[in-house]
């Protein structure tokens, strides 16, 4: 009995001291190695991947946002501006709060989401001039980080003579930019199609 | 055109993951398996006290297990009480008691499951020195528990069964930190953050104000992912474009969660000496797997219900970067492994495509599991497997020249009880006990009707499982779920593995009885379909009931 609580004692003993070494190497040490590495190999990734308004990679001080997170473009009372290419509907916060991401969580049959779904569609095809027929799925649909950066060619095609009219442009001029900007699948197959919002806003105000 | 992007995907997987098979697997095996230390592990024995050539028993070898573990329950949880007075933790507050309890005992478990919104709850001091060192350490225990049952099929009257901390040094040093490093930086080149920067504020086009977060996202994020912990850096996990940027980074996270686990069959195979051995362990978690895979996809492709109607396509919950198919593949990956990572989220999922994820679970994370405990996992249902085919002919059943006799079918079957148990007792206490029905249903359950049933009923699949994945509309902030849960992650962890160390015991004590033509082969094909026929029947018997209470309602109706 006395030998077996004094292995048991031991065991923890050695567990310890385990622990504190792994935590020294695996929670300082390697961490440490990463970051130092991606601030002198990698430091536009490292940081976020921020943009500047032309559009080119910024530090913090210029930023306008991060090619990789997506952002609302609406006015003080939360309507949408119509110079701007729209992100997708969001549940991060108050929509594209970057500080609190997170999906709706509304399942197949909420009542709540289905409603908004409806209310959407009304109000995308209010705003675009289109039939309600024409909306893609995206454009209807809040995404699982509520940062999403990227809404389907479908939408963005979508946006164009309304964004044409609002900025004063040809509306062949937007549409070839939008067909420009269009991410292919990586490698051709993997993920989908999609245009990067922020970088297209970016794109279309230094027409 | 969807469908055969998918098919492409997929074989682009399956040739990586053929491709790293045997060399992961033979070094894995090798690595588990050599007399010879490093220099600097010798150190580290020195340092730590142990010696590296004393060989455990099974009950000295389990005291490691589980001394190693409640010491890190322990600082885990010491760490997040101490969050206020810690440098780098951005101004948030210590922990509450309840919430720091659930969190160590998931990130020790390898579970990660989180009851809390990492983005305004932990800072980075938690993440790292708390989580960061988990998300190895658990995995490492997962795959020494695992070699020691494989070793044990080799051993002949033996009354060791190897040595827990060389074991646990050994695939950390070796394996999981060496691969952490380059995986890191690879996600670094994809765009995956890395800094100590906190918020950095930018104003947006439309001139408002827009908090951007930094921290050390992909070093957590590498092993997060290879080690099939799954505990995000924030809360959107790898739906979070810091830490899943793009298509590819997608896919190569799936690779990393199932190299591990894919691989460790050829280190099985390798280690009992027949190589065929693992093929046919190998065969049934990827045939469990691609059919899985093939539900899934097809339930979300096409999109049934009527919220994915009326949008006209299953997109609430998926970013548009990864589309279903991506989504679909990476949320099998994960539930297959004990991961719990999600590039998408489940709950939004179609009712019947919403069910794969927690089936997948059930299935007991078999195919090919997590870590070391889908292996694990796996060789108990072959045991169950040989047994059945046993009665079915009548002859004493083997495997590997074991026996397998009253006290190791005593022990599978006490394994394969365990989880269920948990899952389905959890699910009833959540409703049956007045007090905390009235709370799951006023405070945590977020999707009202059978989906508030699914969404218990995945919590518990989830943490009895160690997989850490969520219908994450779910708030498990709660005194309940955060107690239930947690002793559902502690029991659904240690208990297996205290029968898988037994079982490891009688069997490394046996002498090896030569094979005859009365043997039951067991790595040809008829075996094979023999061992997905009893996990899916296990799995089936168990949980239709509960099933069809929840998502197969919801689906059907």
């Amino acid at each position: 009995m006395r030998s077996t609580s004094r292995r048991d004692f031991r065991q923890y003993g050695v567990a310890l001291r385990a622990m504190l070494i792994f935590t020294v190497v695996l929670g300082m040490l390697y961490p440490l190695s990463v970051t130092v590495v991606g601030q002198v190999a990698l430091p536009a990734q490292a940081n976020g991947s921020l943009v500047g308004a032309d559009g080119n990679p910024a530090t913090a001080a210029d930023a306008v946002g991060s090619s990789l997170i997506g952002q609302s473009v609406v006015d003080s009372d939360g309507a949408p501006l119509p110079q701007w290419f729209q992100p997708r509907p969001s549940a991060a916060g108050d929509g594209y709060d970057a500080a609190a991401s997170s999906g709706s969580n509304w399942g197949p049959e909420n009542a709540d989401l289905i409603a908004a779904i409806g209310e959407r569609r009304a109000q995308i095809a209010e705003f675009e001039g289109v039939t309600e027929a024409e909306i893609p799925a995206d454009a209807l649909t809040a995404s699982a980080s509520g940062l999403d950066p990227a809404i389907s060619p479908a939408y963005a095609l979508l946006q164009v003579p309304r964004i044409a009219e609002a900025r004063g442009l040809a509306e062949s001029d937007v549409r070839a930019l939008v067909e420009s900007r269009i991410t292919g699948r990586d490698l051709g197959y993997l993920g989908a199609e999609s245009v990067n919002v922020l970088e297209l806003n970016l794109a279309v105000a230094a027409l | 055109m969807d469908g055969w992007l998918a098919l492409l995907q997929v074989l682009t997987l399956v040739l990586v993951l053929a491709v790293l098979y045997r060399p992961l697997g033979d070094y894995m095996a090798h690595i588990y398996t050599s007399r010879h230390d490093l220099a600097i592990e010798r150190g580290f024995y020195r340092l730590i006290g142990v010696s590296s050539r004393s060989e455990q028993t099974w009950p000295a070898y389990l005291r490691g297990v589980l001394a190693f573990s409640a010491v890190g329950v322990l600082l885990v949880y010491a760490i997040q009480r101490a969050q206020a007075v810690l440098p780098y933790s951005l101004g948030f507050p210590a922990i509450p008691e309840g919430l720091s309890f659930n969190t160590a005992v998931s990130f020790v478990t390898n579970t990660n499951w989180q009851s809390y919104s990492p983005d305004v709850t932990m800072g980075y001091a938690v993440q790292l020195i708390g989580l960061t060192v988990q998300n190895f350490v658990s995995s490492a225990v997962g795959i020494a528990v695992a070699v020691a049952l494989v070793r044990a099929f080799a051993l002949r009257k033996s009354g060791t069964i190897g040595n827990f901390w060389i074991d646990l040094t050994r695939g950390i040093l070796r394996l999981l930190l060496p691969v952490s490093v380059i995986a890191a930086i690879v996600l670094l080149a994809g765009g995956v953050i890395q800094n100590v920067n906190g918020f950095t504020d930018v104003t947006t086009l439309s001139g408002a104000t827009q908090s951007i977060p930094g921290g050390p996202v992909a070093s957590q994020e590498a092993i997060k992912i290879f080690g099939t912990n799954g505990g995000g850096f924030f809360n959107a996990n790898s739906a979070h474009p810091f830490e899943n940027p793009s298509a590819w980074t997608s896919l190569f996270q799936i690779v990393l969660m199932l190299a591990i686990p894919f691989s460790l069959p050829r280190t099985f195979g390798r280690v009992v000496g027949d190589n065929r051995q693992g093929y046919a362990i190998l065969a049934t978690m990827a045939t469990l797997f691609v059919v899985s895979l093939t539900a899934i996809t097809m339930f979300e492709l096409g999109g049934a219900g009527t919220a994915p109607q009326a949008a006209g396509g299953a997109m609430e919950g998926k970013e548009t970067r990864f589309g279903i198919a991506a989504s679909t593949l990476y949320a099998t990956a994960t539930t297959l492994t004990s991961t719990g990572a999600v590039n998408s989220m489940h709950d939004s999922y179609t009712a019947l495509g919403g069910m794969m994820p927690m089936l997948n679970m059930m299935l007991g994370e078999v195919a090919p599991g997590g870590t070391g405990s889908g292996l694990y996992g796996m060789l108990i249902l072959a045991v169950i497997a040989v047994f059945v085919a046993g009665l079915l002919v009548g002859r004493t059943p083997e495997y590997l020249g074991k026996k397998i006799g009253p006290r190791e079918i005593k022990l599978a079957s006490l394994y394969i009880l365990v989880t269920p148990t948990l899952v389905l007792a959890g699910t009833a206490l959540s409703f049956a006990i007045p007090a905390v029905r009235a709370d799951v249903e006023g405070t945590s359950i977020w999707n009202p009707g059978l989906h508030g049933l699914s969404e218990v009923l995945y919590a518990f699949t989830s943490a009895a499982n160690n997989n850490g994945s969520a219908f994450a509309g779910l708030t498990a902030n709660t005194p309940w779920f955060n107690t239930a849960l947690g002793v559902a992650m502690l029991l659904g962890r240690f208990l297996p593995i205290v029968l898988v160390l037994a079982l490891a015991s009688s069997l490394a004590a046996q002498d090896r009885v030569p094979a005859t033509v009365g043997t039951l082969p067991t790595n040809r094909p008829q075996f094979v379909g023999l061992l997905i026929g009893v996990t899916v029947i296990i799995t089936a018997l168990t949980y239709f009931p509960v099933l069809a209470l929840g998502p197969l309602a919801e689906g059907l109706q």
